[in-house]
């Protein structure tokens, strides 16, 4: 179902929140809408792409997102409304741009959304966005249910013109990712005609110009918290003089109602559920404040809301003694992710309530059972996944080479090359395109007796996104590194997005593609091309390239996602285990292809001592066949 | 008070990636949801295409929103499309009051088709799901799917024999106007049947 489907106003969708921004956003009659990929913000931009052509759209996958954030910005100076979405990652990289937007402005309503993932369901870290609103003194939104998210996105856009400049609006894993009933509004039918007027006031800000932008933003930030003073998206719920007074925002708030109901505290609990969240509407929090002695902050990730809130009880005048409860007093963790449990236990505590989810005796005996009996489920690469085979290629060209080579990796499926399916071979991540910057560095530091050879894996969309910068200085540098290029065609870990390697653009049009190849030969890089299912092959060049030192070296090991490839072609080949020539544990190699290979299309059965084939999962790659020493495992063409 | 008026109904969706758990969550509180329903659909998908464990809580109210995430010990219903999956679901957010209907096709973890862990026998999961709920239903889902011809439609069976087991607000034909509004031609078909299958499935 389409979000622009079922369309009258009025009607209602259970939209994922994700949808629900980019509902909000065709509601507010966007015109431009850029993002990178990042979960959990992908679906925002790819929903908009879907309704691109039908609503009038520009929407792009942008190379990264401080682009991402460029391209909005473009269509808001030009009299387009716009929005850009990311992950909180990306909002590191965009902030460059962002702390110099803040202070030129924008004209046409520009709103960024920004993902966070407390407990880092799909990151590499929980970062708290919100902290970025209030150094920028950007006005900051925080949704709490899915209607909220799209009547929110669409309001941005309106504050964002009243104040001329970018609107944050944060959201986290359980609000991007989670379902709710939403009543859609009308979707307008208005003109967009792009306009930039050269005749006004240039946006920059430089020198002396600076400090009296800066000022207009604390300006702007005293008419935010007015406008907020009364904003339908603060709301309090409970008795006049409560015992307790929570003050939460976004997922907080379902979990705080929840915690109050299950703990029968409705007649002394209060909540202050807040939307806006930078700056404060002062006003109408010191009016709850004044009305307790007791505060509960619920809130995801850092003591954000919390800190602020003690700042404002700092100023306050009269001043009286509250009890502060939350992440400084430890009753809710400032680290991995809020679930209702741990604020019906901080609930209870401020209450000094007693509370257990679950009989003593049957909650030891579920924990006892499952700890016995059920295996556990870690990430692993799927089922002929091509960098299994490029990571089997490394080691064993490594193990060759024997002068233990470092591996630097970097944010994709393939970080993934830190773990049991990949042979354990990274050795470092970080940031998008990381691995190469930390590989140009440690291919320099021969001078200080380094002779180990450096490496690098990096995804195809990582390279254009963050990694070309680093591979230029590593040339200038003369840093003696291989650029490993894993090239799987597409952004396989967020749900295969586009790319500009990739013939086909966000809205499903065709695209120019930019040639790695070409590019590295313009940069006077050596550059060889290998299949990553040719296990021998691939060894063999990257052994080849580790002999020859000095400059920085690209293999681009080009296969198409298994995933990507299943949902389009049968597979490559039948592959089956001959069970005469099988000797399992037998084997000199002890099992080597369930133990060490690892693929889960291959199963090890206990009972016959063989590994099988599980064909419910097998894709038909065929690489084990050059795998098992045994000879046991044959393809045959399907 | 049935168990279908329970205020709110808590559903837990569970399986492995790729098995087709987002979209039938989606399904199910999309149909709630026209028949005049609240509903909240919290999913966790992380590494839903990656053959990790993957879990859509569902909370069903006549009239109020609830959150993404079910308290520990609030789950009235699962409904498991792999038994290991249902098992694991029901140690972390089950009571002796929870219901669970769930496929006994196993998809193996990584650590056991590599010989490091072991996987329950089936009668051992039986029995340790029988202790932990109120009552379980056990349908050989993936058997039925795969002689349909379509072994990626077990979720769909599973759908049917939660229907079938009236553990939820949500009759035959409320879902099957939900196939007919998502689906066409021979796919809805498939769809149906699997449904259907799954409607009179018993262990």
């Amino acid at each position: 179902m389409s979000i622009t489907s079922g369309d009258g106003p009025k009607t209602t969708q259970l939209l994922m929140g994700n949808e629900a921004i980019a509902r909000g956003a065709l509601e507010a009659g966007i015109g431009v809408a850029a993002a990178y990929p990042g979960n959990p913000s992908s679906e925002i931009i790819e929903t908009l792409a879907k309704v691109a052509k039908e609503r009038n759209l520009y929407v792009e996958w942008s190379v990264n997102e401080k682009v991402a954030m460029e391209v909005a910005a473009a269509a808001s100076f030009s009299n387009v409304r716009a929005l850009c979405a990311m992950k909180q990652n990306g909002l590191n990289v965009a902030l460059d741009f962002l702390s110099n937007l803040n202070l030129t402005g924008a004209k046409s309503g520009l709103v960024l959304a920004v993902c966070d993932d407390p407990g880092a369901i799909s990151s590499t870290n929980e970062q708290d966005s919100r902290h970025v609103a209030k150094a920028l003194n950007l006005p900051l939104l925080e949704p709490a249910t899915s209607q909220e998210a799209k009547d929110m996105a669409k309001w941005a856009f309106a504050l964002s013109e009243e104040i001329a400049n970018i609107c944050i609006l944060r959201s986290v894993t359980r609000i991007s990712h989670a379902r709710g009933k939403v009543v859609l509004g009308e979707l307008p039918n208005v003109e967009k005609h792009a306009y930039f007027d050269i005749s006004r006031k240039p946006y920059a800000s430089v020198g002396e110009t600076a400090p009296k932008l800066h000022q207009v933003l604390y300006r702007n930030l005293a008419r935010i918290r007015e406008i907020y003073e009364s904003s339908p998206f603060n709301w309090y719920m409970g008795p006049e003089n409560p015992e307790l007074l929570i003050i939460t925002c976004g997922s907080g708030w379902f979990y705080s109602i929840e915690a109050v109901r299950i703990l029968s505290a409705v007649n002394s609990v209060g909540i202050l559920k807040l939307g806006t969240t930078w700056p404060l509407p002062q006003k109408l929090i010191k009016r709850h404040m004044l009305q307790t002695r007791k505060i509960l902050v619920v809130e995801e990730v850092d003591a954000f809301l919390e800190g602020n809130l003690k700042e404002l009880a700092a100023d306050m005048e009269p001043g009286r003694p509250w009890s502060f409860y939350g992440k400084a007093s430890g009753h809710i963790p400032p680290f991995g992710e809020l679930t209702p449990d741990i604020v019906i236990n901080a609930v209870a505590n401020a209450l000094d309530l007693k509370y257990t989810s679950r009989d003593p005796e049957y909650h030891q005996k579920s924990q006892e059972i499952v700890k016995r009996y059920v295996p556990l489920r870690g990430p692993q690469f799927c089922a002929g996944c091509p960098h299994r085979t490029t990571f089997w290629a490394i080691k064993n060209a490594l193990m060759l080479d024997g002068r233990e080579g470092v591996l630097t990796g970097d944010i994709g499926c393939y970080g993934m090359g830190i773990g049991s399916t990949g042979y354990f071979q990274v050795k470092t991540m970080h940031a998008m395109g990381s691995g190469t910057g930390l590989a140009s560095g440690m291919g320099k530091l021969n001078q200080f007796g380094f002779n180990q050879p450096v490496l690098d894996v990096c995804g195809d969309s990582t390279f254009f996104h963050a990694a070309i910068p680093a591979l230029i200085n590593g040339v200038h540098s003369q840093s003696n590194f291989i650029l490993l290029l894993l090239d799987n065609s597409g952004t396989a870990m967020t749900g295969f997005q586009p790319h500009p390697g990739i013939e086909i653009n966000a809205m499903g049009d065709l695209a120019p593609i930019i040639d790695v190849e070409r590019l590295c030969h313009a940069l006077d890089v050596k550059v060889m091309v290998t299949d990553a299912y040719d296990i021998k092959g691939t060894t063999e060049k990257l052994f080849e390239m580790l002999r020859d030192e000095g400059k920085p070296r690209v293999l681009i090991s080009r296969r198409e996602c298994a995933l990507i490839r299943a949902r389009r072609e049968k597979p490559l080949y039948k592959v089956r285990v001959n069970h005469d020539q099988c000797i399992g544990e037998g084997c000199g190699c002890d099992r080597f292809c369930t133990r060490v290979f690892r693929c889960p299309g291959l199963i090890w059965d206990r009972e016959s001592g063989k590994a099988r084939i599980g064909e419910a999962i097998c894709t038909g790659c065929g690489v084990c066949v050059d795998v098992c020493p045994q000879s046991a495992i044959v393809r045959e063409a399907s | 008070m049935s168990l279908r008026q329970k205020e709110p109904l808590n559903l837990i969706i569970t399986g492995v990636g790729g098995q087709g758990n987002v979209l039938i969550s989606r399904l199910i509180g999309q149909s709630m949801v026209d028949a005049g329903l609240q509903v909240t659909v919290g999913e966790t998908y992380g590494a839903s295409q990656r053959g990790g464990s993957v879990a859509s809580h569902v909370r069903i109210s006549k009239d109020t929103q609830y959150g993404p995430i079910i308290p520990e010990g609030h789950a009235d219903v699962i409904l498991g499309l792999e038994p290991v999956e249902s098992l694991r679901i029901l140690g972390l957010y089950g009571s002796p009051k929870t219901f669970v209907v769930t496929n006994i096709r196993p998809f193996y973890p990584l650590s056991v088709a590599t010989g490091d862990a072991e996987y329950p026998r089936l009668e051992t999961i039986k029995q340790s799901i029988n202790e932990l709920s109120a009552k379980a239903w056990y349908i050989d889902a993936s058997e039925i799917a795969l002689n349909l011809g379509a072994p990626l439609l077990t979720n769909m069976v599973m759908v049917g024999a939660i229907i079938g087991a009236r553990l939820l607000p949500l009759t035959q034909d409320m879902f099957e106007s939900q196939l007919e509004a998502s689906f066409e031609k021979e796919s809805l078909t498939l769809n149906l049947q699997s449904f259907r299958m799954g409607l009179t499935a018993r262990y």
